[in-house]
């Protein structure tokens, strides 16, 4: 091919020459020598001007939407825990363990359950997240339940302070209650958690109320629209501290969601898509039946309440969540989660009118509420539509969508926010190349504090996979655990939580205004002025 | 010191044509660019960190790489040695300074990348990466080519190693040394 190159030159080959023949460097050296060094300067010239685009890029945009990458700041004011609170709680099925965990009682075989998996699956953190909970000086000091297995087991997740399996010896054990009503009058207990069925939420929280005891309500507030006025008079009028269970506010991404929308970033938002999918038998309310349930084991009568009556039946009791005569459907059980969560972001209030449709298309169980369903939600005060989508035979993943003018917001866990082509708001931007519509002007991952403006498939991919938080820089916190600690906080500080009365009227409303509608197979209406459902 | 320039080579096998010297040394200079952006691209981001790369690794390694990045004190260790081990490599290798050696220790970080996540046929990974592979990658390519420059020596021709070749054979006569 081409010439030999320096044919003569002994260094260059690798040949130790004798002393006869020391080396001397010669500018021909000296220039092979220092060949490549001029890339250094080719290097540092790209590399400066790429980190000053990207600089460029991200300060602009930082400064240009005025939304900081700041986790955000605490809801309330710390308070000290030195006064212990004595908690009672009914209803220790499945949800209501979550939230005795979440105020510090987990069940001896939950940890040792979450003992043995994080053993194989390096994933699962749940053993580590609960020890990392704040120890929030609370004692159960009644539990109760028509079920005994549930109420058994409430009692020994309330004597487990230790933290630990079975083996390990416990703390006091709490009173067991047979009737919800003697637990509300009894005196060593200051507030209650109530996780029933949905048809006693509402007759639950006012005798709590009367009775003094402050209250933590599993969503939704109410069964039927009636009651909706009476609990929320009597809370207001008792003044105890009250807390629905939308865990959804202490999420990072709604709160810092709230902030960008007050921040002007979307414009005129017209359209909020939010969504359920799921696609497993559990996801429908096909729960698992206890061996040991039977009417021996199980308070019927009581369980029955308010609700039409009905001879005993297993399904009944466990699957409740499948007839309208003990549940509010996906209504009370899902939609209001992401109304909720829209409301805390927007402040929405209740809707002016709702219009629903739906049916029973997969699980053709016996059930009577619907496992597919859309609402419609019009808004004329916010010029917004609200559409709520559901499936309970189809997981397919769709994030919360507030569409603007001016950009569109996806929530999930994370926020992300891209400007419109066509915005007025961001056209200069865009014309400029300061803004890629293509890519996210806000991106914020709890925990993160970079601005991703540039490259995002990553950070988005580990989102989306659960990998985003390293123990290094956030720590992954149970949002029940968060909704617990802050209503207990709030009851040390005399103040209410963040999802209060008001806001958990306009929830019960809006709930209901999409089942009456459903129903009645007609849009209906909320007369502001009257506070009725027309 | 000798084990950077170690050339036991026959005086043909060194007696590259200019074209063949001038692709070869392209071609290191081009790996050591992709290394020093590697690295200084780490340097420059604060949330960077290995723990996520060692957590999704698959295959017949997995065992391994979890277990580096299941301790936050391995995982330091491993970030730092990534973060200028990669930028020292790639100014090595476009300087031709100590070659040999950033030679061996980025074909060694080669080795670990390929092996944290091999393309093999059935696996798949939460990293994005930017093409199809089986088996071969980009990774594999970068680390082959590297051993064709390590057996192709250029830094005695081109490259800082050469002033210091220079001083090593006339450190040896002085001092009476055999090669």
């Amino acid at each position: 091919m081409g010439k030999r190159d320096d044919k003569n030159n002994k260094a260059d080959e690798g040949v130790v020459p004798s002393s006869e023949q020391k080396v001397k460097m010669d500018r021909r050296d000296v220039l092979k020598g220092i060949a490549t060094l001029p890339l250094f300067g080719a290097f540092a010239y790209s590399y400066y001007k790429r980190r000053s685009h990207e600089h460029l890029l991200k300060s602009n945009l930082t400064r240009g939407i005025g939304l900081s990458y700041e986790a955000p700041a605490p809801a309330y004011t710390p308070v000290s825990r030195d006064n212990q609170i004595r908690l009672g709680i009914i209803g220790c099925g499945s949800r209501g363990s979550h939230l005795l965990r979440a105020a510090g009682f987990a069940h001896p075989a939950w940890i040792e359950d979450v003992k043995r998996n994080a053993a194989v699956n390096r994933h699962d953190k749940r053993y580590e997240e609960y020890l990392a909970q704040d120890d929030l000086n609370v004692v159960i000091t009644g539990v109760c339940d028509v079920f005994d297995v549930h109420a058994t087991a409430g009692i020994e997740a309330a004597m487990n302070i230790q933290k630990e399996g079975s083996s390990v010896a416990s703390g006091a054990q709490p009173k067991r209650y047979l009737n919800y009503k003697d637990l509300m009058a009894a005196e060593d207990i200051d507030a209650v958690i109530i996780a029933t069925p949905d048809h006693w939420h509402g007759p639950m929280t006012i005798e709590a109320a009367k009775h003094g005891k402050h209250v933590y309500v599993e969503k939704p507030l109410t069964w039927t629209v009636e009651e909706t006025y009476e609990v929320r008079k009597v809370i207001k009028d008792s003044g105890v501290i009250f807390q629905l269970g939308h865990q959804g506010r202490q999420t990072e991404s709604y709160i810092k969601a709230r902030e960008a929308v007050e921040a002007g970033l979307l414009g005129n938002v017209s359209l909020i898509e939010v969504c359920t999918n799921r696609n497993d038998p559990n996801g429908a309310w096909v729960y698992p039946i206890h061996p040991d349930a039977n009417p021996k084991t199980i308070d019927w009568k009581q369980f029955i309440g308010p609700a039409p009556w009905h001879d005993f039946s297993l399904e009944r009791f466990f699957r409740w969540r499948c007839w309208w005569d003990y549940s509010t459907g996906l209504n009370g059980d899902l939609l209001t989660h992401e109304y909720d969560a829209v409301n805390q972001i927007m402040q929405v209030g209740i809707p002016h009118s709702a219009m629903a449709s739906g049916g029973i298309y997969f699980f053709k169980d016996g059930r009577t509420v619907p496992d597919t369903l859309q609402v419609a939600y019009e808004f004329p005060k916010k010029d917004l539509t609200m559409l709520y989508s559901a499936t309970l035979s189809s997981g397919k993943y769709r994030p919360k969508l507030f569409m603007g003018h001016d950009a569109c917001m996806e929530v999930s866990d994370k926020l992300v926010v891209t400007a419109e082509d066509q915005s007025t708001r961001y056209r200069d931007k865009i014309a400029s190349g300061e803004i890629n519509p293509r890519f996210p002007i806000y991106n914020y991952t709890p925990g993160q504090k970079n601005v991703d403006a540039v490259t995002s498939a990553t950070e988005q991919y580990f989102a989306s996979r659960g990998l985003l938080y390293s123990y290094r820089d956030g720590k992954r916190v149970d949002t029940t655990y968060l909704h617990i600690a802050e209503w207990l906080d709030c009851i040390r500080l005399g103040q209410q939580p963040s999802c209060d009365i008001d806001q958990a009227f306009e929830e019960a409303i809006t709930a209901h205004m999409a089942t009456k509608s459903y129903h009645e197979k007609r849009m209906v209406f909320w007369d502001e002025e009257k506070e009725v459902i027309v | 010191m000798a084990i950077f320039f170690k050339t036991k080579k026959k005086i043909s096998e060194l007696d590259f044509t200019s074209t063949q010297l001038i692709l070869l040394v392209a071609t290191r200079v081009l790996i050591g660019w992709h290394f020093l952006y590697e690295g200084l691209s780490k340097i420059t981001n604060p949330n960077w960190s290995s723990y996520i790369y060692l957590l999704d690794s698959k295959g017949p390694f997995e065992f391994f790489f979890v277990f580096l990045g299941s301790s936050p004190a391995l995982v330091s260790i491993i970030d730092f040695l990534n973060i200028y081990g990669l930028t020292l490599i790639g100014i090595g290798l476009i300087a031709g300074l100590f070659t040999r050696a950033s030679l061996i220790s980025g074909m060694a970080l080669l080795v670990f990348y390929y092996l944290s996540h091999p393309p093999l046929a059935l696996l798949s990974y939460s990293m994005p990466s930017e093409g199809s592979y089986l088996i071969v990658n980009k990774t594999l390519i970068e680390l082959f080519s590297m051993a064709v420059l390590l057996v192709f020596p250029t830094w005695h021709r081109i490259g800082i190693d050469r002033f210091l070749k220079h001083k090593l054979i006339n450190h040896r006569i002085d001092h009476g040394e055999e090669g």
